[in-house]
């Protein structure tokens, strides 16, 4: 899709679970840049994922399977919010975080 | 162990475990190998192996307990190793996420570059990029009749229902077996296009049909020295097929009956039809799958199933209450011919003589997925 030339970029913060640091460098935490079309249409939870494997290609699979379901041991919260559906708005200013909750032996 | 002729090339198992990979690489004789690793510690490892084809390319399968699951590749022997760039995985459209991937397997010699991979739930994918990228074989993951064949994703062994045991015809890369718990054996003779059952005259016990065309729960498939040979080590025994036939003969009636015929892996001898090696578990009333009465112990037969031979030399006397998983029993490509196998409690356990005696190659790793030797 072409950008419209009043879009502009929104930054998004993303947390990352030590399992998942081996895609960022050993980053805790990075920064993704995504386009907004709209003040009223913030980017969701999918495009912030997208853009995130984006620069971190393989990172989306592990923690999403092929059928777009976010895999039993994984949580993301979108501020404080617990996020289970990827078109979850992730308004401007609001923190990505990814938790990988295992339990067992 | 016995003093053995100094082999071409020294030998590694790539030991795979539910923590991670580690490494034992023989000596000339193969009396003393060294344990290397860990490497993905932590990552949940169903196979490691290596391609017999260049020697250098290894893949191993991976997930975490948290995380999704991929392929990752080491072109140079397992110093560095990267992911796939496309892991095997299923289509949208097919509704289904693979879970973990449980086997693989390179391609045809005349092939380079292609390896297959088995997972669970039931799929089948292709690599022709050396395990870079991975799509899936349609004529399988979509055949009509493949829901027929599998039941549901929910059904299966314990671990998931699984896809395992893929052979490709050292004289045809056309034609293919694989094996699936649960499912049968099926084969294909235009490159996995089609496929169809090869189950006659295999027992399935815990379905209320007689004779079952698939549906069976095959635990490990080998294909022999002679290609028109296959050894199956089944949830209810073995079994011996010689093609063109299509009917399996039962050679597990030769078994001690107090030992039975049920265990996981199978092996064959890269050079004799005739010998193969079974690792028999207890699969009595609540099927404990432990070494049978805790005297772990290797059978071996020298005639294609006939007879069978106990060989313990070296294993726990009693008390040894663990078993060995479908890929965690393999042989190396010397003469005489190393068997090496990696236990539920963590030990791996090797022979340099054909399981005339064995000793203890490593001991206190996690539970041992698969053993593979790279030779």
């Amino acid at each position: 899709m072409a950008r419209r030339s009043d879009e502009v970029a929104a930054v998004v913060e993303v947390l990352i679970p030590s399992p998942l640091r081996s895609y960022t460098g050993g980053e805790r935490q990075v920064r993704v840049a995504l386009p907004v079309l709209a003040p009223e249409s913030p980017p969701t939870l999918g495009g912030v994922l997208a853009a995130l494997d984006g620069a971190y290609h393989g990172i989306r699979f592990r923690m999403i399977d092929e059928q777009g379901k976010l895999r039993p041991h994984i949580r993301i919260f979108v501020g404080e919010r617990d996020a289970r559906d990827l078109r979850t708005p992730v308004p401007q200013g609001t923190t990505v975080m990814i938790v990988a909750a295992l339990s067992g032996g | 162990m016995a003093q053995r002729k100094t082999p071409a090339r020294r030998t590694t198992l790539l030991v795979a475990t539910r923590k991670g990979l580690w490494t034992l690489t023989a000596d000339a004789s193969r009396r003393s190998f060294t344990l290397g690793g860990p490497q993905f510690l932590g990552h949940v490892l169903h196979h490691a192996v290596a391609d017999p084809r260049n020697r250098r390319t290894w893949l191993v399968a991976a997930r975490t307990g948290h995380l999704g699951p991929t392929v990752f590749r080491s072109t140079d022997r397992g110093r560095n190793w990267k992911e796939a760039t496309k892991p095997p995985m299923f289509g949208k459209s097919e509704g289904r996420s693979v879970n973990h991937t449980f086997w693989l397997t390179p391609g045809h010699a005349s092939e380079p570059g292609v390896w297959y991979a088995g997972t669970s739930p039931q799929g089948l994918f292709r690599s022709e990029d050396d395990g870079v990228t991975w799509n899936g074989v349609e004529g399988f993951n979509r055949h009509p009749s493949r829901k027929a064949w599998c039941g549901d994703d929910k059904d299966g062994t314990p671990d998931g229902p699984t896809l395992h045991s893929i052979f490709v015809d050292p004289r045809d890369p056309a034609h293919m077996y694989f094996g699936m718990s649960s499912g049968g054996v099926f084969e294909s003779v235009d490159k996995g296009r089609d496929w169809k059952p090869l189950n006659q005259g295999v027992r399935a016990d815990f379905l209320p049909m007689p004779d079952p065309e698939y549906g069976h729960d095959p635990h490990c498939v080998r294909l022999s020295a002679d290609p028109n040979r296959l050894y199956q080590q089944n949830h209810c025994g073995l079994y011996r097929l010689d093609r063109p036939a299509t009917r399996w003969t039962d050679i597990g009636v030769a078994m001690p009956k107090a030992v039975g015929s049920v265990g996981l892996p199978l092996v064959v001898h890269p050079r004799d039809p005739e010998t193969l090696w079974m690792f028999p578990m207890d699969s009595t009333d609540v099927w404990p799958r432990t070494s049978p009465g805790g005297k772990p112990a290797v059978f071996r037969s020298r005639n294609g199933g006939r007879t069978w031979t106990r060989q313990a030399k070296g294993l726990p006397a009693k008390q040894g209450w663990w078993t060995v998983k479908r890929q965690a029993f393999c042989a190396d490509g010397h003469d005489p011919v190393g068997i090496y196998f990696g236990t539920t409690s963590g030990e791996v356990w090797g022979s340099n003589d054909e399981g005339a005696s064995f000793k203890a190659l490593a001991q206190h790793l996690p539970l041992i997925h698969a053993v593979e030797a790279a030779d």
